[in-house]
């Protein structure tokens, strides 16, 4: 490992972790909305967060360059508030990671959601819990399985992203040359010594994370 | 029934040949899709062979290759590839020859940003300079060499935002994500065109000569398209596409 394969590890661990965190704090509440609300748009809202499962990802790499870029309202916004162009930032990595990994956070949260159903919430309600402990005391305790799938999946999603990350980040050294791009690089530069260890890294740690994921999702719960 | 499926295999096989002949694969440097869009039309047009383009950068045309690619000519945007391939045995010996000379310009989207002496290097006032990656583009590398030459590498370097290939860093400015970019002529330049933004010729003297050669591969050795289309390419017509986008012969 030289110094700068290290420093593409701890740039995608911060770049996964920081995206993880604040898809946990918006998809919450986004999911659930979407598991409880009766209203006409939730198959449009669903529908909008599911566009990155299908969508290949320079769509989204190009559309964000160029929402972001002087030109786009992105950053004419970002430019106004002082914040400055997003694209080749590592804010800029953040938010299109945001945008990359939300439906593989909000769909398992939301599914936690759903499987609680309105029992147990109307019996809380029915001794005088009001909505806020509702939530936090019945509905997040219930739902943690779908947290932790909705974590590692997102985590593990994020440190696997590619396309996004190579047309919006400019591939600078410790602030957007994530792990999967320094791969790249290496592959092209005919390195294929220095490819093999840290692709070969990447490997296992994606099976490692699904493997634990899976098996902890297949212990008979206890309640 | 082992008989039959043989059959069947063989019909296919002569199908798929019979689509292909007439055709031939090359894989062209990005900076070169421009041209050699209309150098497909004008050799379909004067020979009758149809020529099938697929655009990148030449490191990862190069691995490809070597890893039994189908490409039957190869458009590098340097001199060593082509080399290299010859020494390993992948393109033909003796066949590999300069098709274009590439020039270097600094161009920013922006109209009066850039000035004709490539002043606004030294002066600042931008966030990010676009550069093809050195290790991979000889665009990248020009551009380095460039900056060296002016004193400038080790003041400006923080300022990068490294490109896959030419292309990639014509989008980062073209998108004024980055104010200004290391690009080929032939990118902002094509014929019948105004040139959009602004821009500095960057002298030849600044930078080693961008030779871009060509090299016929082992796979298209007995394709009479790929000998035609290699032969077409030191054509008159063709020279006049090459020119028309800057380049120098």
């Amino acid at each position: 490992m030289t110094d700068q394969n290290l420093d593409a590890v701890w740039l995608t661990l911060r770049l996964a972790g920081t995206t993880t965190v604040a898809l946990l704090a918006l998809g919450t509440p986004l999911a659930w909305w979407l598991a409880n609300t009766r209203s006409r748009w939730k198959s449009v809202i669903g529908a909008i967060v599911s566009l990155p499962l299908v969508l290949p990802p320079t769509v989204l790499g190009f559309y964000l360059l160029l929402l972001m870029g002087p030109q786009g309202w992105v950053g004419h916004l970002t430019q106004t508030l002082g914040i400055g162009l997003l694209p080749f930032t590592f804010g800029g990595l953040v938010v299109g990671s945001i945008i990359y990994s939300m439906p593989f956070v909000v769909q398992p949260i939301q599914n936690a959601f759903e499987a609680i159903g309105s029992r147990q919430m109307e019996v809380a309600a029915s001794l005088r819990a009001g909505p806020w402990d509702r939530f936090f005391s019945i509905a997040l305790p219930l739902a943690r399985p779908g947290f932790l799938t909705a974590s590692v999946l997102g985590f593990a999603h994020t440190v696997g992203e590619f396309g996004l990350v190579l047309m919006l980040g400019g591939n600078i050294p410790g602030k957007t040359r994530v792990l999967s791009v320094e791969i790249y690089d290496r592959v092209e530069a005919l390195e294929y010594a220095q490819a093999h260890w840290l692709a070969a890294g990447m490997l296992l740690f994606s099976f490692i994370v699904l493997l634990l994921l899976y098996a902890f999702n297949a212990k008979p719960r206890s309640f | 029934m082992k008989m039959r499926l043989k059959v069947c295999l063989s019909a296919l096989l002569l199908m798929v040949q019979t689509a292909w002949a007439g055709d031939v694969l090359v894989a062209v440097a990005a900076n070169f899709a421009g041209p050699m869009e209309k150098i497909a039309v004008a050799f379909e047009q004067a020979t009758g062979h149809k020529a099938s383009v697929a655009t990148g950068a030449t490191g990862k045309f190069y691995a490809q290759i070597k890893n039994g690619a189908p490409f039957e000519v190869l458009l590098a945007a340097d001199s060593e590839t082509p080399k290299k391939l010859q020494d390993e045995g992948l393109g033909v010996p003796g066949s590999a020859f300069t098709y274009a000379q590439g020039s270097l310009v600094l161009w920013s989207a922006t109209p009066g940003f850039v000035d004709s002496e490539g002043a606004v290097l030294k002066q600042g006032g931008f966030k990010h300079l676009a550069i093809c990656n050195p290790k991979l583009a000889p665009y990248g590398q020009a551009a380095v060499e460039t900056l060296k030459a002016l004193n400038l590498y080790g003041s400006l370097s923080p300022k990068f935002v490294l490109a896959e290939n030419v292309a990639q860093a014509h989008q980062f400015t073209a998108s004024g994500n980055a104010e200004l970019g290391f690009v080929a002529l032939s990118q902002i330049a094509p014929p019948g065109k105004t040139i959009e933004g602004s821009y500095w010729l960057v002298p030849s003297n600044l930078y080693a000569p961008i030779l871009q050669d060509t090299i016929l591969l082992k796979k298209g050795e007995g394709n009479p398209a790929a000998l035609a289309l290699m032969k077409f390419l030191k054509s008159e017509a063709a020279k006049a596409i090459i020119l028309s986008y800057g380049y120098r012969l």
